[in-house]
């Protein structure tokens, strides 16, 4: 089938590809740009992995077809710290053993980026449920919550 | 599971996307993608052309139209529910949308798109039930209405024809002394309801219920409206009782989740519980 001229800003760098209709913004980030931080779990939209972000919300990019991303600006795990200083949300991730084999952490990560001014607000039970589209198989996620709580806490002192 | 090969249009306007769709017999419109994309994914569905509406001017509002409140089919399900306008004149749209799936579903998932995919166990269909609301479509022969008694069909199935494209949902919007509830039970947060009960009400100078509308979703082939505990509620009856009548009429069926006559018995909690919460929130 044709392919379609697009133009996508990932991490503040402008591409512009040709791509088919039926490839997945994930395999787009993936396999044409070679930003393999954003993980491919489910491949259908149960498990979250794949999150990022779509001019500044949280996505799954295995829902998403790159060609509807034409003109948009995405953000990947890769664009999270800024050269060799982590995110503090990374830092916190880090402290708190929010991670075993990290498969999901890149999806956690972008999708908790992209909520922390509501995240701030919450209490446990809200965050649980703000962060249960993502999923982890390894940590039971109380170390993940953990590391959301740290990092809001240190946002407030900076005064952000 | 990559999607099988597809052509690909992204029309900007109504009538082009009318044009592609009646282009192709296996053309499908693509909003938000949050229900097809999967559909793909599984090879459920097969459409030869994908119709992208995000494009499409004029889709994409929330108006006030005094009673009324229309929301552009392409506007997104995250929009809405973070609208003041819809929290104060349709608090219990507001209030389902937290129940669908996960804030990134919701970013990009659509209203139109939910309610032209007709899940029976969606929370939006169902709400569009139990307000008494319509769609707007449009089509080669030009625009219709459809009143939502006449719109879901079945499951995933709807009176909106082939060619035809889904452009702007109407909901009545709420008065004064209106009181409204969402009450689900779902295996997890986010996962469709095995039951789930949209309550709104509205009380009288006298604190008299004078008007209740009660949907239910997941206990079905579409959403339903619990008319008779709607009636015992109006002739005065309290929720525990009106609760009792919620699985009249109803004969869901078992699969994997959840038996028949375990959704039955969640079908008069939830009625119970909405019931009582929305006539607090009225008071
Ligand atoms: C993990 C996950 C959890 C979810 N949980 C829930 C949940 O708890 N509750 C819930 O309600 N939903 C849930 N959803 C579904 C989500 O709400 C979808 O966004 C919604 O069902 C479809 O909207 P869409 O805009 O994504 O439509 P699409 O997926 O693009 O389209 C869905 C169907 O509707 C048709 N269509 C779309 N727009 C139009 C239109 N304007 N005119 C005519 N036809 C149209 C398409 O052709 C397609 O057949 C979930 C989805 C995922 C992936
Ligand atoms: S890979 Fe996208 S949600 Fe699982
Ligand atoms: S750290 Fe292994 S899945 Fe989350």
């Amino acid at each position: 089938m044709t392919t379609h001229p697009i133009t996508v800003e990932v991490n503040g760098v402008a591409y512009e590809r040709s791509v088919s209709p039926r490839l997945l913004l994930s395999d787009f980030l993936r396999h044409e740009l070679h930003l393999t931080g954003t993980h491919v779990g489910c491949e259908h939209g149960v498990c979250g992995a794949c999150t990022v972000q779509f001019n500044g919300e949280g996505v799954r990019s295995c829902l998403l077809f790159a060609v509807q991303a034409d003109g948009s600006t995405i953000k990947t795990v890769e664009g999270l710290a800024n050269g060799d200083s982590l995110h503090p949300l990374q830092e916190a991730f880090s402290a708190a053993h929010a991670l075993q084999c990290g498969f999901c952490t890149p999806g956690f990560l972008m999708a908790i980026d992209s909520m922390l001014d509501q995240l701030s607000t919450m209490s446990e039970a809200e965050i649980r449920e703000a962060l249960s589209g993502n999923i982890c198989r390894c940590t039971g996620y109380q170390g993940i919550v953990e590391a959301v709580q740290a990092t809001v806490a240190s946002l407030q002192q900076e005064g952000r | 599971m990559k999607p099988p090969d597809f052509d690909y249009v992204a029309p900007t306007s109504v009538d082009g996307a009318i044009k592609a769709l009646g282009s192709d017999s296996e053309a499908k419109v693509l909003a938000g993608g949050q229900s097809l994309i999967p559909l793909l994914a599984f090879r459920l569905a097969g459409p030869s052309l994908l119709v992208d509406l995000a494009r499409v001017d004029g889709l994409d509002h929330i108006t006030d139209q005094g009673d009324r409140l229309v929301i552009g089919a392409m506007t997104r399900q995250r929009r809405v529910e973070r609208d003041p306008l819809v929290a104060n004149r349709c608090p219990l749209l507001a209030e389902s949308l937290r129940h669908v799936g996960h804030p990134q579903i919701r970013s990009q998932g659509t209203i139109g798109g939910s309610v032209a995919h007709a899940d029976p166990a969606a929370e939006l269909p169902g709400v569009v039930l139990a307000l008494g609301g319509r769609v707007h479509v449009t089509g080669p022969a030009g625009d219709r209405t459809i009143e939502s008694e006449e719109l879901f069909q079945g499951f995933l199935s709807t009176s909106i024809a082939d060619g035809e494209i889904l452009t702007a949902v109407e909901v009545p919007a709420s008065g004064p002394r209106t009181g409204w509830s969402v009450v689900e039970v779902a295996r997890r947060p986010g996962d469709y309801a095995l039951c789930g009960a949209l309550c709104q009400l509205q009380l009288d100078d006298a604190g008299a219920v004078m008007g209740v509308h009660l949907g239910l979703i997941g206990v079905g082939d579409r959403p339903m409206r619990a008319h008779a505990v709607e009636a015992a509620v109006l002739a005065g009856a309290n929720p525990a009782d009106a609760a009792e009548l919620a699985p009249d009429g109803l004969s869901p069926s078992s699969d994997v989740h959840a038996s028949s006559d375990y959704r039955l018995h969640l079908a008069t909690v939830t009625s119970r519980r909405a019931l009582t919460q929305a006539l607090e929130r009225a008071a």
